[in-house]
């Protein structure tokens, strides 16, 4: 049950060959958060499965926290890390409120997120990100992260345990890429973007094992922040 | 870093260890169980330590994992209820505040890379509804809330039970029937537990925790006594 962690070498010792057992500090808890962004809309989706090993010990964990009524996060990863971020980040978020007197735009929350994820650069985090939210024009747009801060903004983004089954998926029926005719289609609806993620989702519910039991499918638009749950894999 | 006279010591890997702690939430408050023993390794060391903790009037606490870094975390708290009930405001500290901070401590100790080597399960009553609370925090700071929650063997063994078990309507004193059917499985198959348990009960009456007790068992199952592979019946 207990894990002991991975034995390492000592340096300093008399023969150079003793093991000592280290503390590992990290723990993967699975999950996947993904996001489209529209025209006038921006939708996030994360799992409610948390996992340890090839436990489940509860079956709904939020991934996802509200920043304003325009701006989301998704984290997927380590649980303990994601919880330390979202405080951080809700920290700042509220005293960037008070020192500005106004909310914080997309862009500065997606900028902000680098640089908390980048300060801690050599004992990272173990979150991997999105951020979604509709920009001053009201346009959707979502940025996603690795673990110590780079950033890529685009339409459609997912991270996490299932993004490598579900990101083929969304930039062939998003971007449109390896399009076989090559043709450009147009943009999706926020009603066909939703339907596209529980797709996606209950897809990568059924091959990888730590994705599963609720979908929540927060949908952002100029009227506030809506949220849907969808039922997945139990098992 | 790895010992020696200058260095401090870190806990690496538990010695004195409590096995499974197990907690179901109920209608009218939440019941928390765990048996008594404190294994060295595989020596049954101490058979009658208690591993739960009654926090405050409506808040318990059960924890598997070491037992010198529970006692730490045990004075931590204590001192902590003393200076709240200093504040004499007559605002008690809620169940989900003492898990917050619980997170927190072990969480801050898990990035210093010297953890409370604990699974820490917090049971409790908010006072105003009288609804249950329970929730867990382990040595990284990993913590969530739950209507069921095991430890160690009990994720095996025990959660499986209590899913079953649960109704968003079941009473504390169904509910205590459970964990202690739970506590008998994890005594049949988890080595390092024992049949002496404690169980305790939180409702919006107060934080009750029982002296400890033998639990009633039967070993008279055919498999158990004869063995199953006494006689291969396969066909094959």
């Amino acid at each position: 049950m207990m894990d002991f962690g991975t034995p390492v070498l000592e340096p300093g010792s008399a023969n150079g060959t003793k093991q000592v057992p280290q503390f590992n500090p990290y723990q993967d808890n699975g999950g996947t958060v993904a996001s489209i962004a529209g025209d006038d809309y921006v939708i996030v989706a994360a799992d409610t499965r948390f996992t340890l090993g090839y436990s489940i010990p509860t079956r709904k964990i939020s991934r996802v926290l509200k920043i304003n009524d325009k701006v989301m996060l998704g984290t997927a990863g380590m649980q303990a890390d994601t919880c330390a971020l979202h405080k951080v980040i809700s920290t700042r978020m509220r005293m960037y409120e008070h020192d500005n007197n106004k909310r914080m735009t997309f862009n500065a929350v997606s900028q902000m997120l680098s640089t908390v994820l980048y300060y801690k650069r050599f004992f990272p985090y173990y979150t991997f990100n999105i951020v979604a939210g509709l920009d001053d024009k009201g346009e959707g747009w979502v940025c996603g992260y690795d673990a110590i801060g780079s950033f890529e903004q685009r339409k459609i983004v997912c991270n996490g345990a299932g993004t490598k089954l579900m990101q083929p998926v969304f930039d062939n029926q998003v971007d449109w890429a390896q399009s076989w005719d090559g043709a450009g289609k147009p943009n999706l609806s926020l009603e066909q973007a939703t339907d596209l993620m529980k797709d996606a989702f209950t897809s990568a519910a059924e091959r990888e094992i730590t994705v599963g039991d609720t979908l929540q499918i927060y949908k952002i638009t100029k009227d506030g922040i809506q949220l849907e749950e969808f039922e997945l894999k139990k098992d | 870093m790895f010992g020696g006279q200058d260095s401090k010591q870190h806990t690496v890997q538990p010695y004195v260890t409590g096995t499974s702690v197990i907690g179901l939430k109920c209608a009218d408050g939440v019941v928390l169980g765990a048996d008594t023993l404190v294994s060295y390794g595989s020596l049954a060391k101490n058979r009658k330590t208690s591993r739960l903790m009654t926090v405050s009037n409506h808040c318990s606490l059960g924890f598997s994992g070491e037992y010198s870094d529970f006692q730490e975390i045990k004075s931590t708290l204590e001192e902590l209820m003393i200076s709240e009930y200093c504040m004499a405001d007559n605002i008690p500290m809620q169940p989900r505040a003492i898990h917050q901070y619980l997170a927190r401590v072990m969480y801050e100790a898990r990035n210093k890379q010297d953890p409370l080597y604990n699974q820490l399960v917090i049971g409790g009553v908010l006072p105003a509804t009288g609804e249950g609370y329970l929730g867990l925090v382990d040595l990284l700071g990993t913590n969530y809330e739950s209507e069921m929650i095991a430890t160690g063997y009990g994720t095996y063994i025990a959660l499986p039970l209590l899913r079953k078990a649960y109704r968003p309507d079941i009473t504390v004193a169904e509910g205590r029937k459970v964990i202690e059917d739970c506590l008998r499985v994890l005594y049949y198959r988890d080595a390092r537990s024992i049949d002496t348990v404690q169980i305790s009960t939180v409702t919006k009456e107060g934080a009750e925790t029982t002296e400890p007790f033998k639990l009633e068992t039967s070993w008279d199952f055919k498999k158990f006594k004869a063995g199953s592979r006494l006689i291969d019946e396969s066909t094959w």
